[in-house]
């Protein structure tokens, strides 16, 4: 079991090794890259807004509950603030990216995967071209580029969502939640969260890919491979938050 | 020309190829055959370099590939159209884009030049109409048209076919059969065909190397398929009771080659 992980682990480095070099031709390479921003991220936008909204609804009115139970009277610009900490701490980087990982990780595993045994990636590699470089790394690329700025989005979001909720519920106003989301916070939360994102994003973009560059045997095989991709996907966000958070904010 | 001495190639120990040695003509079409095991993918693979042979020279035109260093392999496999079984088109692309992916790749032509050249080669395979509709859209024999113009697309010196025929209807698969010798005289390739298509080897072998259990069993012409003496040959060629008549036919006829049975024009 342990001797498996470690060979995977291997050919894992192995495969990122061949993937994160100069590309073979510069104008294929862009036309590729900007197909990959489309798919992983524009076509994330939708998703990343939507659950944003209301997460953000929630966790101001949790907030709020939390603060009118308590013993202590705490002003109700504190919501504001407490649901921009959430967001920027934990929500927005880690919740999304493995919302993220869900969706556009099954679709690098299961397209590159389809790829592999319909035999394409062997038509890369006769043809002469690196397979990984050409598949694998305008997806890195792509994700590097494009999470921090859903991540942005995604937090952007979420205060909107807390203030529609003010709004609407009427248990705090919008000059309340406005003194709130202005006070003041570390900017090392802000670089905590957009290292997290980039370390999530190459995870997103990197673990599915092996996954199905990996693949072998037919259509089945390829929907495991997808499903395991996700799994492992997560299980590698979880881990490395937690060393990220002991890293940076310890 | 390419010329395999004493391959074999292992996987664990498992002996899959157990010294192979023959040789393939330039401007000739050349099949591999045999029963399912008997090594024809691996030794195929082989010669793509897909499988790194474990012992035994393989030589394109005098370079030895086990030789090659990985610059030189990259440039070789320029010079290579690989047809595959399924066809292995690339599905996001179109059938132009499929077909002007190796131009993109390893050519500095301009857009139009890479228009002209892809329209050229779906012309030779009879492709007209079909440029922007995506590999999903077509039959399996326009598949296999399109890979086979992706394969030839950048004027390659050495064609590999895997199954050119499988699943296809017998008037398609003989359109395809057409269309590689016409490649293989036009742009003089040396062309490599694994096959089990029984009319191809009949029509279109001119040379056929038969493989089993890993060893080259025989090797002759599609003529010499009738007379041979090889029993695991005629075994293979002649399973169904069709084709063993046909070769009774021929040998009480003293018709031994193919083109000697073809209709003259007069008649």
């Amino acid at each position: 079991m342990i001797k498996k992980f470690l060979n995977a682990f291997g050919e894992y480095f192995l495969l990122m090794g061949k993937s994160i070099r100069t590309p073979q031709k510069m104008s294929v390479f862009w036309k590729h890259l900007m197909r990959e921003i489309n798919d992983l991220g524009v076509n994330s936008f939708g998703l990343v807004i939507f659950t944003s909204l209301f997460v953000g609804a929630v966790v101001a009115i949790q907030m709020y509950n939390n603060f009118e139970a308590s013993a202590f009277p705490i002003p109700a610009s504190f919501v504001g603030y407490a649901t921009k900490a959430v967001l920027v701490l934990e929500f927005s980087p880690t919740i999304i990216s493995l919302v993220l990982a869900g969706k556009v990780g099954s679709y690098i595993a299961s397209s590159i995967g389809t790829m592999r045994v319909s035999e394409q990636i062997d038509a890369l590699d006769i043809m002469g071209v690196n397979s990984p470089n050409f598949l694998i790394f305008p997806k890195i690329l792509a994700s590097l580029i494009f999470n921090p700025l859903l991540i942005a989005i995604s937090i952007t979001m979420g205060v909107l969502g807390g203030y529609f909720a003010g709004q609407m519920t009427g248990n705090w106003t919008e000059d309340d939640y406005a003194t709130g989301i202005q006070m003041y916070m570390p900017n090392l939360f802000y670089y905590y969260a957009f290292i997290k994102t980039l370390v999530f994003a190459f995870i997103i973009a990197t673990v599915p890919a092996y996954f199905g560059y990996n693949v072998k045997g037919g259509s089945l095989e390829v929907g495991r491979a997808s499903t395991q991709a996700v799994v492992w996907t997560m299980v590698f966000i979880i881990i490395s938050e937690l060393l990220l958070t002991q890293m940076i904010l310890s | 020309m390419i010329e395999v001495k004493d391959l074999k190639k292992k996987f664990g120990d498992t002996e899959v190829l157990k010294g192979i040695s023959t040789s393939f003509e330039t401007g000739k079409v050349n099949l591999i055959i045999g029963q399912s095991g008997s090594g024809k993918t691996v030794f195929l693979k082989s010669l793509l370099n897909v499988y790194e042979p474990s012992s035994g020279t393989i030589l394109f035109d005098e370079r030895d590939v086990t030789k090659l260093s990985r610059e030189e392999k990259q440039s070789l496999r320029a010079e290579i159209g690989t047809v595959f079984q399924g066809g292995a088109l690339f599905d996001s692309l179109t059938v132009e884009e499929n077909i002007t992916f190796p131009l993109d790749m390893f050519t500095n032509l301009t857009f139009r030049e890479k228009k002209r050249r892809a329209r050229e080669v779906m012309d030779s395979v009879h492709l007209e109409g079909a440029s922007r509709k995506f590999p999903a859209e077509i039959s399996g024999g326009m598949q296999k048209r399109v890979a086979i113009a992706r394969a030839i697309v950048n004027n390659p010196k050495y064609l590999f076919c895997d199954e050119p025929n499988s699943g296809l209807d017998p008037y398609t698969s003989n359109v395809i059969d057409d269309l590689l010798i016409e490649i293989t005289q036009q742009y003089n390739t040396t062309t490599i065909i694994n096959t089990h298509d029984m009319n191809s080897v009949m029509t279109i072998g001119e040379k056929i190397v038969y493989l089993k259990d890993g060893l080259l069993e025989w090797e002759g012409n599609k003529d010499n398929v009738i007379t041979a003496k090889n029993e695991n040959l005629i075994d293979f060629v002649y399973s169904s009771e069709l084709f063993k008549e046909l070769r009774e036919y021929f040998l009480s006829t003293d018709k031994t080659s193919i083109d000697s049975i073809k209709p003259k024009e007069n008649e």
